[in-house]
């Protein structure tokens, strides 16, 4: 048995709405997945353990940490990044409110930030500051402070429920 | 002398305006280049084997095993380096007895701290290359580490550099002539003990580079996340032997800097030097437990002050001894003794009193390497001040508001030099203070206090004024030798469709330094901000400057900018004024048209004139100049630093049964001179805030007596994140320098420099009616019980 066979997976996914097949080393995250293999570089390593939340992205609806998800259990699952969401104007009034507010600095956090907000404006209703702010404490900001950023999420997610009303 | 951009309602008004930055669409959307999502082709990674021990002798190198392992294309030690590098000292010629070992890009026989990196191993892939890190064996003997900065100096303690009789770096003791006078029958002193915590700065993205050595042209390329690019080029250029026209520094896209990449690092050099050895590009992209290792560490100080106020509540005199260990080498080029240095200058900084002493000492030690991070000393020699202040007011009864508004420096006093020697050109303490007790609404928010605290509810107000040091001049660098630049430049060209690219030598890691040179460069010329592209971070292509630190880069950077623009601005009118047979002084521009001054005619086009100069240059007089391309230098050189000024509020619940401090408001009033945008300086003091907040709650890198780090990742190392941050109020004073034109000083550092004492000072008067301080930051809930006498073994 060779070493590749051993180590080596060969994975068949959705990224982005668009079908991918690749070979993965064994050990693979998504992260690495994603930014190494598929040229994603918009998802970004802060941390590789879990805590600071920029690898955040979509599998199957739900946000993940790309550090901690290996490429191996993704067989036929959907995922999503920023280029994705962006792309499908997605997170269109997220990335209108962030800029306009400047709800970002360096950037380096901003596309799992997005990602961690996006969840909870799909849930619907109007999350109160707190409730904001609980659900981005996963995601590591260090440049803003994150007053912006829960100003950001606050005005978008009111928008999307006066929207809904009208 | 400024020029007037208060009237709102004046052409092209765009300094003082919020204007979205051109840079973030691009950032929200996922394409920010930083330096790790690129790949040139022929690359290769490198990891390093780092020292495990806090002090090692190192002996033999065992690569054999590694060097098999598949992928493997190189491994270096320091003497493989040594051929291509030479080592470097972080030392200012002014810092009278100050020393610092040689160091070099890999440990040469001894290693003195953990985290040091002694061997580089090239492979493939990063996985690959630590794989293969793993198995070189290298023969470390545990030397005795140094980590007690209080004891390192007794005679005791192992001296951790042979070549020097004594761990010291450096000693600076700044006092007036008789300093003990203050002491001496005051009607009260106040003597308290005082920590601040080793603090890191953690950058999201991590420290980054990729070095590039192309042999057919001699020059040496590094893609590297940094904030000075031009230094970098030269001190590469100059350890390398590269002429410095061929080295190219690029500086794209930065998630986050603090001071963390504004260093020379010992991986960061090894990387280039491998890439010359090795003729293609090498990346280096350190993990997060190499950045808390390995990247810069700063604060770790601990003092003992005393304030000496008299019967009026007037401060008479501060008397501080500071100490702070800096790990086993001074930084380069900026040298590990400037925060300790600050500590002397800065205490006391906001008010009016006669005497003064302070001393800071500054040892080795075997930890990583302490250097320049966001408001340098700033939060140490503030929260020494204000928490004085503050048990003074007390201990007299005095209000804390009441007791600053007695001993501020007045608002009509300027220009001051103070008991500490700092030149200072104009502030506003005074309209700060009052700005700050009506956004607060102080009295209401005293009486709420009050009312809470019969409910067993222990709320507390911290106030905290500080000074911070912006623009600096070459006052501590370039007197010192360092090759830092103080100055900054900018180009402007005119293209022929009127547009205009912007050439800065101040860079960007998210400040929004791109907007506001967009914005200045357009009211100067007399276009729209979207009409203007800005070029950051690339020293083959931008005026050699110094980049984006010590809040320079809107003061400095800005005011090039104005004079470039202006210069390009004078030179369009001059040929317009040749096109449209007019007097120049009679014309204008404004978005983008030539108009007459007077009546706001429309008389050509920027995009005619660009078509004529570029396309029909024939037409025009044969010696008109018509260079549409200008470059500005700009220095400062009527005062050191250009100082700013402002006040902050802490508003904080302290649960008394858990010691848990739950931060509830605050409030930040400062004076930054001119604003170019607003958005930017409020959100600038806004993440300074939650960054200082960081180092009073949160944050500290602890060491065991054997310098082992203890919490070297980010669920053990605690930041600020946003379920705890509180929301805060900013208000402004503008004090314009006079200096320049623009009139703008720095606002990246205010936020630090004063939050770690503002919520220091809440605590305290939360727990003062229960017998209780805190001085040690960070405050945990620990440290709050012991304070309070409920925790006691």
């Amino acid at each position: 048995m060779t070493d590749a066979f051993r180590n080596r997976i060969d994975l068949e996914l959705t990224v982005n709405g668009e079908a991918v097949e690749l070979t993965v080393p064994a050990g693979r995250h998504l992260i690495d997945l994603l930014r190494l293999d598929l040229g994603l570089t918009g998802s970004h390593a802060g941390c590789e353990h879990g805590v600071c939340g920029a690898c955040t992205v979509l599998v199957d609806g739900a946000p993940v940490r790309g550090c901690l998800t290996l490429a191996p259990q993704l067989g036929g699952a959907d995922v999503w990044t920023i280029e994705g969401l962006t792309d499908r104007g997605l997170v269109a009034d997220l990335q209108a409110a962030f800029v306009a507010r400047n709800a970002l600095q360096c950037g380096y956090c901003t596309p799992g930030m997005l990602v961690a907000a996006k969840a909870l404006i799909d849930a619907g209703g109007t999350p109160s500051r707190a409730e904001i702010r609980e659900h981005m404490s996963g995601n590591y900001c260090r440049c803003t402070g994150y007053e912006a950023i829960v100003d950001a999420v606050e005005t978008v997610a009111r928008d999307r429920a006066e929207g809904a009303m009208s | 002398m400024n020029i007037k951009f208060d009237d709102p309602n004046r052409p092209n008004s765009y300094i003082g305006r919020t204007v979205p930055r051109p840079n973030a669409g691009r950032l929200v959307a996922g394409k920010g280049r930083y330096v790790d999502d690129i790949t040139l082709p022929r690359m290769v990674h490198v990891a390093f084997l780092r020292c495990p021990h806090a002090h090692a002798k190192i002996g033999e190198i065992d690569t054999e095993e590694a060097r098999a392992q598949k992928g493997v294309l190189g491994i270096f030690t320091a003497r493989d380096l040594a051929q291509v590098c030479t080592p470097w000292e972080g030392k200012l010629a002014h810092l009278e007895g100050m020393k610092t070992p040689p160091q070099s890009a890999l440990a040469i026989d001894r290693a003195t701290w953990a985290g040091e990196p002694v061997v580089a191993v090239v492979a493939r892939t990063r996985a690959e290359a630590e794989a293969a890190a793993a198995l070189v064996i290298v023969d470390f003997e545990p030397l005795p580490a140094v980590t007690d900065m209080r004891s390192a100096l007794d005679k005791d303690t192992p001296v951790l550099h042979p070549q020097f009789d004594d761990n010291l770096c450096f000693r600076k003791e700044n006092a007036t002539a008789t300093p003990q006078k203050a002491f001496d029958g005051a009607h009260t002193v106040v003597e308290s003990e005082f920590k601040i915590g080793r603090h890191t700065g953690v950058t999201l993205e991590p420290r980054v580079i990729i070095a590039d050595w192309n042999g057919g042209e001699g020059e040496l390329t590094a893609h590297v996340s940094n904030q000075a690019p031009h230094m970098l080029q030269v001190l590469l250029a100059k350890h390398m032997g590269i002429p410095e026209s061929r080295v190219r520094v690029i500086c794209g896209d930065v998630g986050g800097s603090f001071g963390v990449k504004v260093h020379v690092y010992p991986d960061e050099v090894a990387t280039a030097a491998i890439a010359k050895i090795m003729g293609r590009p090498v990346k280096f992209c350190a993990d997060r437990l190499e950045s808390f290792t390995s990247d810069i560490h700063a604060r770790d100080h601990e003092a003992t002050g005393r304030i000496a106020v008299d019967e009026s509540g007037k401060i008479l005199g501060f008397d501080v001894d500071d100490w702070t260990g800096i790990g086993p080498y001074s930084i380069y080029p900026r040298t590990s003794a400037v925060e300790g240095l600050q500590v002397t200058n800065l205490i006391g900084g906001p008010y009016d009193f006669e005497h003064y002493r302070v001393r800071s000492t500054t040892v080795f030690q075997n930890k990583g390497i302490c250097a320049q991070y966001r408001a340098v000393g700033h939060p140490v020699a503030v929260a020494i001040t204000e928490g004085l202040v503050d048990m003074a007011a007390a201990e007299m009864g005095i209000d804390p508001i009441e007791f600053r508004r007695r001993n501020v420096i007045r608002d009509d006093a300027y220009p001051v030099t103070t008991a500490a020697g700092l030149k200072l050109e104009g502030l506003s303490h005074e309209k700060s203070l009052d700005a700050l007790v009506e956004a607060m609404d102080y009295d209401v928010l005293r009486a709420e206090q009050a009312d809470l605290r019969k409910r067993g509810i222990h709320r507390g107000i911290g106030i905290a004024s500080f000074i911070e040091l912006t623009n600096p001049s070459p006052f501590m660098y370039g007197i010192g030798g360092a090759r830092i630049s103080a100055q900054d430049g900018c180009t402007v060209r005119m293209d022929p469709d009127g547009s205009v690219v912007v050439l800065t030598g101040v860079t960007e890691q998210g400040q929004g330094t791109e907007a506001i040179m967009a914005q200045i460069v357009a009211e100067a010329v007399g276009i729209r901000p979207d009409m203007v592209r800005v070029v950051t971070g690339d020293t083959r292509v931008t005026p050699f400057g110094g980049g984006t630190w010590a809040s320079r880069g809107a003061g400095i950077g800005g005011e090039a900018a104005l004079k470039a623009g202006r210069a390009l601005r004078d030179q369009i009118l001059g040929i317009a004024a040749s096109m449209l047979q007019a007097k120049a002084e009679g014309l204008d521009i404004r978005d983008g048209q030539i108009v007459d001054a007077a009546s706001g005619e429309d008389r050509l086009p920027l995009e005619e004139l660009g078509r004529v100069v570029y396309f029909r240059g024939d037409t025009l007089p044969k010696d008109l100049s018509r260079e549409l391309m200008q470059t500005r230098h700009y220095i400062t050189s009527d005062y050191p630093y250009a100082f700013t000024n402002g006040v902050q509020a802490s508003y904080v619940e302290v649960d008394t049964e858990t010691g848990f401090v739950k931060l509830l408001k605050h409030w930040c009033v400062e004076d930054c001179g001119r604003i170019i945008n607003p958005q930017l300086v409020d959100e600038q003091i806004r993440g300074g805030i939650v960054q200082g907040i960081g180092g009073a709650l949160f944050e500290e890198i602890v060491y065991d007596d054997e310098g082992q780090i203890q919490n070297g990742s980010m669920a053990d190392y605690l930041v600020p994140m946003s379920g705890e941050m509180p929301d805060m109020v900013i208000r402004h004073v503008e004090t314009p320098t006079q200096e320049s034109e623009l009139g703008a000083k720095g606002a990246g550092e205010a936020g630090t420099a004063g939050a770690p004492a503002a919520v220091m000072n809440a605590i305290n008067d939360a727990i003062r009616p229960l017998g209780g301080q805190v001085t040690r930051m960070p405050f945990t809930p620990e440290r709050v019980l012991r304070a309070l006498g409920t925790l006691k073994d």
